[in-house]
């Protein structure tokens, strides 16, 4: 047993007792001292995790829940009641909540063991983790290169083997973009169908919290246990979660898929191009039928994203003033000075272009043309999805138009930068569910296909992304780095 | 030079009467310990999220209702982004530009007319902590509880014309809004709060004036004051021929005079917009028409009624209707009587002066308003005297028992039977030879010395009517 074991094989494992909670926690901690001075997927690592799953393990004989006893880690903007939360910023360093997340309290209830934070680009705002403020992830295909991000942390932590799974977050391709950039499932479910509280907010209209895995069964076992309505969550929806295991039946038979010419654009790979298109030939052949679609107005959803989500964290960002928690600046001669130098110091360069941008957005005067237009746009893109799901199922497309790219290529660059969402982010604003599954390797670097479902149908989503995981036989993806450790 | 008008527009915050806070469950209580009424969502913790209380909600649409607002089916919460240590999310969740109410109005009473003051808006949001600086001015103090609290905002339109009109409308506000249970409305603890903005303009004049918005007036006196004082400073920068300055001022009791607080130029870019964490508000037909149903008569009515079914005049009738308790008490009180004045005689006088004294309110005495028309009952039908029943009252304020018991209790029953009276009537004249002189002689107060006798002698239960008739009749038959 190790983690690219299925979570289902973990269990029987611990039902069987081939091992233990704590041993698997121990397990855990061990790759991670392994690994994690290469990879630095981890901000936090709880060493007494092995005494917490010890006292779980008491428990797992005789429960249903699969989870129980299994290790996993959070994305560093979930918060974690006595554990430090500080969204890889300085501003929230030593920062420890009062409480914990919704998705965490669901994950103890569940008996899954937390053995740490991961790192992330600084409050979830970048797309290869570089913009943590303590130090950046690395892939664990090819340590050279990002791991993506904001997930970063999560979705190299999962691909090196250091966990089975782990919640990462997404707000315009968060979960989805490092998933495909390390080789894993990564799964944005519908806006509302998992509870926001205690996710740290970066764009509160755009933000879910999903699982990375290493299976499309992995990612529906690990939404079971978080999705469904959280009175603590105005915005989490009223509705009971499926059992979205039972959806896993592996016939996509009649199922039907439309490509959208406007995912498949110039900034699109030739490689990345070649893998997705082998993975819809090959869904075609197991009996999915294939038709073109048009999404007219996706050219326009960056620059629609690049006004909603700074809006909404300049807003949300502003109660980080040294007030009250995490950092505030020493040497401040009064409240200005204090306010103005504590959030100078404490927020990394990205965090503070897209708090800028957003209040200039919000200002009196340019409303109407920023964020109210921007807001017109949005409704105009979910449109599309709603004119495309008229005549399909699940759209595809590759989930980045690149594979991962060397550390510090682009990130002088934040337009270029901003690019690689081109294909995730168009689904935040309509608040669709999203899954990235691995659908190749190019240069030895993993290439992931993106499947997007209908509004709370994460049932027809999860059904034909296990299809295709079945019929591609790729899963799990070991890097190289994880196959000679022995642990 | 022309005669100047003066143009006010008044905004109200009051606290709606709910037991927890808009956005969390922590209590809305005043007056506990700082930051004891606090949790991740109201000290604004990373990743805590807003609940609506739908008691506020409630709340607040009855309190529209009842300010003669119309109610849209939908509307929303907004977020008013500002930077102060009061506000821990750095935003106030509040309303911009679908607010729960508007287009109301509400009507009062300036020298005898009646005036309708037209209401913007009525809208919800949460209130700001409380911050208090140390004497040495070395730190500043915050206290959350109050974070949270839901507020109603009542913005008038400009159609107030007097400082006193101010005062009035203000008063009217909180009589309706007690009425409904909307809030208790107490300025001094802060629970209805007042801003004006003031501004002149030559008589006839369509254009404002420059305005200058006032803050800090925590009584309603103070409005007045406040907005006299200001009336009077525009005056004379005008006359002078210099130009108003566009400030928000701040009203300093002690000195009796304004401050400024900020220039326009400093003036907030708030950057609304709609708070992503808070869906839109969908009210049903049904929904809003309960909260109407919840309204009850209102103080305006209440007076009118007063007036016309009791025949009580204007003054009574706006003492009484003061409070929602009070009219009610008054008003079971005047049904079970014969006189509706000697019910609003005897509260008017006897009744409001024993609850100041004892700092009580209406509902917290003892005599219900059935044992106080009991009393008065007894009054008319001859059993006790006034006098008595004065004393009577304050037993029964003290003891809690009715005027029966105590009667019984007393043998207070007042003698009303001439030929008993008449025999003590003799035996007081005989004993008081100078006095019948000096009546006879034609000093009319000896009259008033011969019936305090009687009532000594009876220890006050003679009936005053019949002992004045039989000591005359006994005086001129004695001739």
């Amino acid at each position: 047993m190790d983690f690219f074991s299925s979570l289902l094989e973990l269990h029987a494992g611990l039902l069987k007792r081939e091992a233990t909670a704590s041993e698997l926690a121990d397990l855990s901690l061990q790759r991670i001292a392994t690994l994690d001075d290469r990879v630095h997927a981890f901000l936090h690592v709880s060493a007494n995790c092995v005494a917490a799953a010890a006292q779980k393990t008491e428990t797992v004989i005789g429960r249903e829940s699969i989870l129980d006893g299994i290790p996993y880690a959070l994305k560093d903007n979930m918060c974690t009641r006595g554990i430090e939360t500080t969204c890889a910023s300085h501003i929230l360093k030593g920062y420890i909540p009062p409480y914990s997340a919704t998705v965490a309290e669901r994950l103890d209830d569940a008996g899954a063991v937390l053995v740490g934070k991961l790192n992330m680009d600084e409050f979830a705002m970048g797309s290869s983790t570089e913009n943590s403020g303590f130090f950046p992830t690395r892939n664990p295909w090819d340590l050279e290169r990002v791991p993506g991000g904001s997930s970063g942390g999560a979705a190299a932590a999962v691909a090196a083997g250091m966990v089975p799974f782990a919640l990462g977050s997404d707000t315009g391709g968060s979960i989805r973009q490092p998933a495909a950039f390390c080789g894993v499932v990564g799964l944005k479910p519908s806006y509302g169908l998992v509870s926001r509280f205690g996710l740290v907010a970066f764009a509160s209209s755009l933000d879910q919290i999903g699982p990375l895995t290493h299976t499309v069964e992995d990612a529906a076992i690990v939404l079971q246990a978080i999705a469904g309505k959280d009175e603590r969550d105005s915005t989490s929806a009223n509705i009971q979660a499926p059992d979205y295991r039972a959806a896993l039946t592996g016939d996509v038979r009649g199922l039907r898929i439309g490509i959208a010419s406007e995912y498949f654009g110039p900034s699109v790979e030739s490689g990345v191009r070649d893998a997705v298109t082998k993975a819809i030939a090959l869904l075609e052949q197991l009996g999915a039928t294939v038709s073109p679609i048009s999404l007219p107005h996706t050219e326009y959803a960056l620059s629609a994203y690049y006004l909603i989500a700074p809006a909404e964290a300049s807003s949300n960002l502003a109660r980080y003033d040294g007030v009250r928690y995490g950092v505030r600046a020493a040497d401040a001669g009064n409240l200005l000075d204090m306010y103005q130098k504590t959030r100078s110091t404490g927020f990394g360069s990205e965090v503070k272009r897209r708090i800028l941008i957003g209040t200039y957005a919000l200002s009196s005067g340019y409303y109407d043309d920023y964020y109210k237009r921007a807001q017109q746009v949005r409704t105009l893109i979910r449109q599309d999805f709603l004119d495309a799901f008229e005549s399909v199922d699940v759209i595809v497309s590759p989930t980045a138009p690149t594979t991962a790219f060397r550390l510090g290529e682009k990130v002088h660059d934040p337009l270029t930068m901003y690019l690689s969402d081109i294909c995730t982010i168009p689904v935040n604003l309509a608040g669709l569910p999203a899954i990235s599954v691995p659908c190749g390797i190019i240069d030895g670097l993993p290439v992931g296909l993106q499947m997007i479902g209908r509004m709370f149908d994460e049932q027809t989503l999860l059904r034909a992304a296990h299809a295709y995981e079945q019929a591609a036989g790729m899963a799990p993806l070991r890097p190289a780095l994880a196959m000679g450790v022995k642990a | 030079m022309t005669a100047l008008e003066t143009v006010i527009g008044l905004e109200v915050h009051v606290e709606l009467g709910t037991k927890t806070k808009i956005f969390c469950s922590c209590a809305a209580e005043f007056g506990a310990p700082p930051n004891s009424h606090v949790c991740p969502v109201c000290l604004g913790s990373p990743g805590a999220l807003p609940v609506l209380n739908e008691q506020a909600l409630a709340l607040g649409i009855r309190a529209a209702l009842a300010l003669n607002c119309s109610v849209p089916a939908q509307s929303k919460f907004d977020r008013k982004n500002y930077f102060y240590p009061d506000s821990p999310k750095a935003y106030q969740i509040s309303q911009y530009d679908e607010p729960i109410g508007q287009h109301g109005f509400i009507e009062i009473a300036v020298g005898g007319e009646k005036k309708r003051i037209g209401i913007t808006r009525v809208h919800l949001e949460e209130d700001a902590g409380k911050l208090s600086h140390s004497p040495y001015g070395d730190v500043s103090f915050v206290d959350l509880n109050r974070v949270g609290i839901p507020l109603i905002e009542i913005v008038s339109e400009p159609d107030i014309r007097s400082a006193e009109e101010a005062r009035l409308y203000l008063e009217e506000i909180r009589s309706i809004l007690q009425y409904c249970l909307v809030s208790e409305c107490r300025m001094e603890e802060g629970s209805l709060r007042c801003d004006a903005n003031i501004s002149l303009r030559p008589a006839g004049q369509r254009e404002f004036g420059t305005k200058t918005e006032i803050k800090n007036m925590n009584s309603f006196r103070n409005v007045q004051r406040g907005l006299e004082y200001e009336q009077e400073r525009q005056t004379g920068i005008l006359a002078r021929g210099e130009n108003i300055a566009q400030q928000t001022l701040r009203w300093d009791e002690a000195t009796g005079t304004t401050l400024v607080m900020r220039s326009k130029e400093d003036a907030h870019d708030y950057r609304y917009f709609p708070d992503p964490d808070l869906p839109r508000i969908v009210l049903s037909a049904a929904y809003i028409d309960a909260r109407r149903g919840e309204i009850p008569e209102l103080p305006t009515q209440m007076r009118e009624r007063f007036e016309r079914e009791y025949g009580l005049p204007a003054y009574d009738a706006g003492v009484l209707t003061a409070s929602r308790g009070l009219a009610e008490y008054f008003d079971q009180t005047a049904q079970r009587v014969r006189d509706p004045k000697s019910a609003s005689n005897w509260i008017m006088g006897e009744l409001l002066a024993y609850l100041k004294a004892a700092m009580l309110e209406i509902d917290e005495i003892q005599v219900t308003p059935f044992a106080l028309a009991d009393l008065i009952r007894l009054i008319e039908d001859g059993t006790i005297s006034a006098k008595i029943a004065k004393t009577l009252l304050k037993d029964m304020l003290d003891s809690g028992k009715d005027a029966k018991t105590l009667i019984a209790d007393q043998g207070l029953i007042q003698i009303s039977d001439e030929g008993e009276l008449r025999a003590i009537a003799l035996r007081v004249l005989a004993a008081n030879p100078k006095s019948v002189d000096d009546y006879r002689a034609g000093k009319e107060k000896a009259l008033g010395s011969l019936v305090g006798q009687m009532m000594k002698e009876t220890r006050g239960k003679a009936n005053p009517q019949i002992v004045n008739r039989v000591i005359l009749e006994l005086i001129a038959g004695g001739e």
